[in-house]
């Protein structure tokens, strides 16, 4: 039961092919968490700041798409993806490029929510006060609201991208090579799930709960606002 | 690609019988994985808070493993890694019964419940520690005071926080298909299979599961208002 060796055996596959995407394969759990993570909180900035618009046509719209992506299975929308973006772009597609647009496209409405959040929390007289200063709203947003509004979202943000990294693991459905999906080929000639999937679920385990630690440490740093 | 829509696929054929079932099977799931969660959510979140070490190390170490892993690698552990260990008798009688849908209420079950358990665990951090002292004042044993005094009204203070955590594992059960659980999503892949009509079958999936989330919360919305104890300032604060 307990044989590690074949664990040892297989770790340059696992984690240079699975984990970082060195290798023959199209793949790598870094290599989707990082780009996916940077494009879904860009994202999620605008949706986030379009949901506080004064204008009904911004504002209804980004409503509604964060509705619209809370209450769907991010599995469900990976297949959308699949299916839909051959069609509307007319050519073949690899599965780095779908999974990446599911999880910036569904990752930005849970993001938004934390964008929103966090310009709410900051007071309305910093507003009037960038105002008074000349500033147009664009300004007030980009040099006033946006740096003391990043500063409150940082723990929830933190814990979101955790999220978005486990999620990644969901692109091993449509087949693309990450740390699941190594781990998968791997118990497919080895025949050794316990140590295997255990193996990974540290893998991943090391990873997400180092985030947790950071995203603590800033908390303590930084402080309520 | 030129695409052509054909709706008719939804209801000709056994499309919708599938569609049903798949239904069926995804709240089966859900109701199962739910129950165990709240289970382990509430003893491990209740542990979490309690004086003796020993308890609140094992408590924290269940949450922080469970939760920090991706729900499809436990999938994959219990349906895979988990079986062979067990004995013989019992590996016999899940084979025969349904292995994929208990291991998937084992993986959704026990990964929920971490994340139940945090939830939880906030709840009962927000009641004034002054209400467990005026409890054990009064006579009760701690084991009571938890029975009686914190969990009743720490229950009530999560309801809106606790909702979201359900319809989060209503959506998970889907990773199911991995394992293939004949769930919705499953299902909705096997009418994509059949007819080749992707996008018809991918939006009738869509909209049942848009239509559960939102049912789910104004459901849910409606206990919290039931539910609610008069004149509770924890409990006023939570609501919006």
């Amino acid at each position: 039961m307990l044989d590690f060796d074949v664990i040892w055996r297989n770790l340059p596959f696992l984690m240079l092919q699975g984990f970082l995407g060195i290798g023959n394969f199209v793949g790598g759990t870094l290599r989707l968490a990082i780009p996916s993570i940077v494009l879904g909180f860009i994202l999620g900035i605008f949706i986030g700041i379009a949901r506080l618009s004064p204008q009904w046509w911004i504002r209804v719209p980004a409503t509604m798409y964060v509705e619209f992506f809370r209450g769907v299975p991010l599995v469900m929308v990976i297949f959308w993806m699949w299916f839909i973006m051959p069609i509307v772009l007319k050519t073949a597609i690899p599965e780095f490029g779908v999974a990446l647009t599911a999880f910036v496209i569904f990752e930005a409405a849970y993001l938004g929510e934390i964008v929103r959040a966090g310009i709410q929390s900051v007071p309305r007289g910093q507003v009037e006060a960038g105002t008074a200063l000349g500033l147009t709203s664009a300004q007030g947003m980009r040099f006033v609201i946006l740096p003391q509004a990043l500063k409150n979202m940082i723990p929830s943000l933190v814990t979101q991208f955790i999220v978005l990294f486990k999620d990644t693991s969901l692109a091993s459905i449509i087949g693309f090579m990450d740390l699941t999906k190594a781990a998968q080929v791997v118990n497919n000639r080895e025949i050794r799930p316990f140590p295997i999937y255990l193996f990974i679920a540290v893998v991943y385990w090391v990873c997400t709960y180092s985030m947790s630690r950071y995203a603590r440490y800033l908390e303590k740093r930084i402080g309520p606002a | 690609m030129n695409y052509k829509f054909n709706w008719s696929v939804l209801w000709t054929g056994e499309s919708g019988q599938w569609l049903l079932s798949g239904l069926i099977t995804t709240l089966e799931l859900s109701v199962a994985a739910w129950l165990l969660a709240v289970a382990l959510g509430i003893i491990s979140g209740a542990l979490r808070t309690v004086r003796v070490w020993p308890l609140r190390a094992a408590a924290t170490f269940y949450v922080e493993f469970f939760r920090n892993v991706p729900l499809l690698v436990w999938m994959f552990f219990w349906y895979f890694a988990v079986p062979p260990l067990l004995p013989q008798g019992i590996q016999d009688f899940l084979f025969a019964h349904g292995l994929e849908f208990w291991a998937a209420v084992c993986a959704l079950g026990v990964y929920s419940g971490a994340r139940f358990s945090e939830v939880l665990r906030s709840g009962i951090q927000s009641i004034p520690k002054t209400q467990l002292e005026a409890s054990v004042a009064s006579g009760l044993t701690t084991f009571q005071a938890y029975r009686y005094v914190i969990l009743p009204v720490a229950l009530r203070i999560i309801i809106p926080p606790g909702t979201n955590e359900s319809l989060n594992l209503l959506k998970n059960s889907s990773v199911a298909l991995t394992i293939s659980v004949a769930e919705l999503t499953f299902q909705t892949r096997q009418i994509e299979t059949y007819t080749a009509k992707a996008i018809e079958a991918l939006t009738a999936g869509t909209l049942i599961y848009l239509v559960l989330c939102v049912s789910i919360a104004t459901l849910m919305s409606w206990v919290e208002r039931r539910t609610a104890i008069p004149g509770l300032i924890v409990g006023g604060r939570q609501r919006r």
